[in-house]
């Protein structure tokens, strides 16, 4: 898993409440063997005109110019401004998969869908809570100001605006120490298990003398 | 020392270390593979530049994906052959064991792991697969993952788990004749329920359990997750000793007593505490029929269809209705009067040589009836196929008017190209009888093989001691 320390980009606003992961990948796509690639397919009903499936070239597709992925100010962005609920609905992996294919690390909404909310830690993404306040403001500053900038800051737990916008920002946030931790150094259950190689490698020296068959 | 349970050993002898919340970092031994659940895992593995932990521990083959005829054809599906070809390649390119398609050794992997001697005892096996719970039949700590812990495991040699509880499944007295060991684990979930074994870890013991054979043992293991169960296992005896010697994988000559002396220990100590035992007489045990839509909707061959009046719990009931419903029964029809469209005799709870065996001892000289649109004999393996010739199994049932194909999953839950059609009636081998597991509105009704070839002779489900023996 790719570590989250500090970041700056451009922040996307999806100003609707209860986004399911249907929404953000919709099922046809589960059929892939793949963990990767769901990126073109993020959003896919509302991002084209037309309806998506597997194996379509996406560059060919008509797109939905009112749906904001696809306008040119919000390009490059790595921070989605969300609504409440974001990520309700199937518990489906390919969720967070999507959306870090994309390249959004970061996730923020009054409110996230439980499960949802765990995937993202499993996947390298950074969902962060924030108050209905707060996100209002934030809502409107990017609204107000193109090529508007956030700086995450998961060491200091910190979110601070780095353009010039009416409102300056300097904002403090919560979470879990142990999963700011594993974000922090990259970790994933797999990279925590692998923190403990030593232990490993002693239990199957001492197995070797007992199972030598299994070795 | 206290007393332990043949789980407790198990579990015991393979913690890595510790957690500070209660779980613990296992260590496994043994990882099977095959198409459907392997893909995301190895892409993981890749993404995170990582290699797998221990190559050898690993062994692939696929098996819910591959047609069972045809086979030199390839597969049709492109979906399906894309799964497969992502299989031998993730393979080829980490250096791990695959007997492909067109490998003798290729087949179900939960058949195919035993026969080569790739499930021993006292040690632990997982798979992307449920019925992994079947190498518990060997004293194994076997149990099913989902794809992330497939990385895991390939990863690290290593999961994180919490303990389950122990349960005691004890079956004693005599078997008829009639009764295998399908009839004993459908007559167990009927007893304890679909959920009855959840949170537990099912050791099936008593004499009747001892009295089967390896693949009878593995067909009661197979199920426990039928019962709820994420891991069922059976002691180690000189059955168990007698069946792993002198395969492929298992300890070589010099290392063999060394072995057998260690596996001895992986039974439950005469003291041991069991959080929950149930016990069943083997005298009262008659071969069974499914009627409904999960395992635990089962009957004996002699009974009739189950009326929801009589169920006083109103979920119950309401189940009942929905089933039989679905299944197209009325209640109160004896089940042996209930014509059957198709047989599978398959499946990684029913395909071994023993099982192929049951059901040409019950073809031999007879004729599937006309009635039957298709009778289906899948072997487990390629090599279970060969043996099965060999001893002339294949033109006993041919000559009766069943299908012989090559090994798969096939219409266990028809992935591939077998599959029954909207209310297509199926006396199967196989573990599920859920809704639809067979192919979109099919009625399946788990039976033993011998109770299934019985069926694809009279036509519709009989007592297969009514039915003619030619010697
Ligand atoms: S035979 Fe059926 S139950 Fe067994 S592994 Fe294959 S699909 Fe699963």
């Amino acid at each position: 898993m790719e570590k989250f320390k500090k970041m700056t980009a451009i922040a996307v606003p999806m100003d609707r409440a209860n986004v399911d992961t249907d929404a953000i990948i919709p099922k046809q796509f589960l059929k892939s063997i793949k963990r990767s690639g769901f990126g073109p397919n993020l959003f896919d009903e509302w991002r084209y005109l037309d309806h998506g499936e597997p194996g379509m070239d996406n560059a060919n597709r008509p797109i939905n110019t009112d749906f904001v992925l696809n306008q040119s100010r919000y390009f490059n962005a790595k921070i989605l401004l969300a609504r409440d609920n974001f990520g309700c609905g199937s518990s489906r992996e390919h969720a967070p998969w999507a959306l870090e294919d994309y390249g959004i690390r970061v996730i923020i909404a009054p409110s996230f869908a439980d499960i949802f909310y765990n995937n993202c830690f499993k996947n390298g993404l950074l969902p962060i809570i924030l108050s209905e306040t707060i996100i209002n403001d934030l809502f409107n500053a990017v609204d107000s100001t193109e090529g508007f900038q956030l700086t995450v800051d998961l060491e200091q737990q910190k979110i601070i605006s780095d353009s010039a916008s009416d409102t300056e920002f300097n904002i403090d946030f919560e979470l879990d120490q142990f999963r700011r931790h594993c974000l922090l150094e990259g970790l994933d259950e797999i990279g925590l298990t692998l923190e403990h190689a030593k232990d490993i490698h002693a239990y199957e020296k001492k197995q070797k003398e007992i199972t030598p068959w299994l070795y | 020392m206290s007393a332990k349970t043949l789980y407790d050993k198990l579990w015991d002898s393979h913690v890595v270390r510790e957690n500070d919340d209660g779980t613990s970092l296992l260590y496994i031994d043994r990882q099977l593979i095959h198409e459907v659940t392997s893909p995301q895992a190895f892409e993981g593995l890749r993404m995170a530049n990582r290699k797998p932990w221990k190559l050898s521990a690993n062994l692939a083959t696929p098996d819910h994906n591959v047609p069972t005829t045809d086979r030199e054809k390839g597969i049709e599906d492109p979906i399906s052959k894309l799964q497969v070809d992502t299989l031998d390649s993730n393979c080829d390119a980490f250096g791990i064991t695959e007997f492909k398609m067109d490998d003798i050794r290729q087949g179900i992997v939960h058949v195919v792991s035993p026969e080569q001697g790739a499930t021993l005892p006292g040690m632990t096996l997982v798979c992307g697969d449920s019925h992994t719970s079947t190498h518990g039949a060997f004293g194994t700590l076997a149990f099913g993952v989902g794809t992330s812990e497939v990385e895991h495991v390939l990863a690290t040699q290593c999961l994180i788990q919490k303990k389950s509880k122990n349960m005691l499944v004890e079956v004693n007295g005599q078997l008829d004749d009639a009764v295998t060991a399908k009839d004993i684990i459908l007559a167990i979930i009927g007893k304890i329920g679909t959920a009855g074994g959840t949170g537990y870890a099912i050791e099936f013991a008593g004499d009747a359990i001892r009295s089967l054979s390896m693949e009878g043992r593995m067909t009661m293991s197979n199920m426990a997750i039928e019962a709820g169960a994420r891991a069922g296992m059976i002691a180690v005896d000189d059955t168990t000793i007698e069946y792993v010697k002198g395969r492929p994988y298992s300890p070589d000559e010099q290392q063999w007593s060394q072995a057998v002396t260690y596996w001895q220990n992986f039974y439950s100590d005469a003291d041991a505490q069991f959080d929950k035992v149930v016990t069943l007489k083997a005298e009262e045990i008659k071969p069974q029929v499914t009627w409904g839509t999960s395992p635990e909707m089962t009957m004996a061959i002699d009974e009739t269809i189950p009326d929801p009046a009589q169920e006083s719990d109103p979920v119950k009931q309401e189940g009942m209705i929905a089933a039989l419903n679905y299944m197209g029964l009325i209640a109160g029809t004896p089940i042996s009067e209930v014509p059957v469209d198709i047989v599978f005799i398959g499946s990684c709870t029913n395909s071994r040589i023993e099982d192929i065996r049951a059901a040409a001892q019950v073809a031999k000289g007879n004729t599937v009836s006309e009635s039957i649109k298709q009778a289906l004999v899948v072997p487990g393996s390629g090599l279970i196929k060969q043996q099965a010739e060999n001893e002339g199994l294949d033109k006993i049932l041919l000559a009766a008017g069943f299908e012989w194909r090559d090994p798969g999953c096939s219409m266990c839950l028809a992935m591939n190209a077998d599959r029954l059609e909207p209310q297509e009636r199926c006396a199967s081998t196989s573990n599920r009888n859920f809704e639809g597991r067979q192919g979109q509105g099919g009625r399946t009704h788990l039976v033993s093989p011998a109770m299934a070839a019985a069926a694809a002779i009279a036509g519709h489900f009989v007592d297969v001691e009514t039915i003619t023996k030619h010697p």
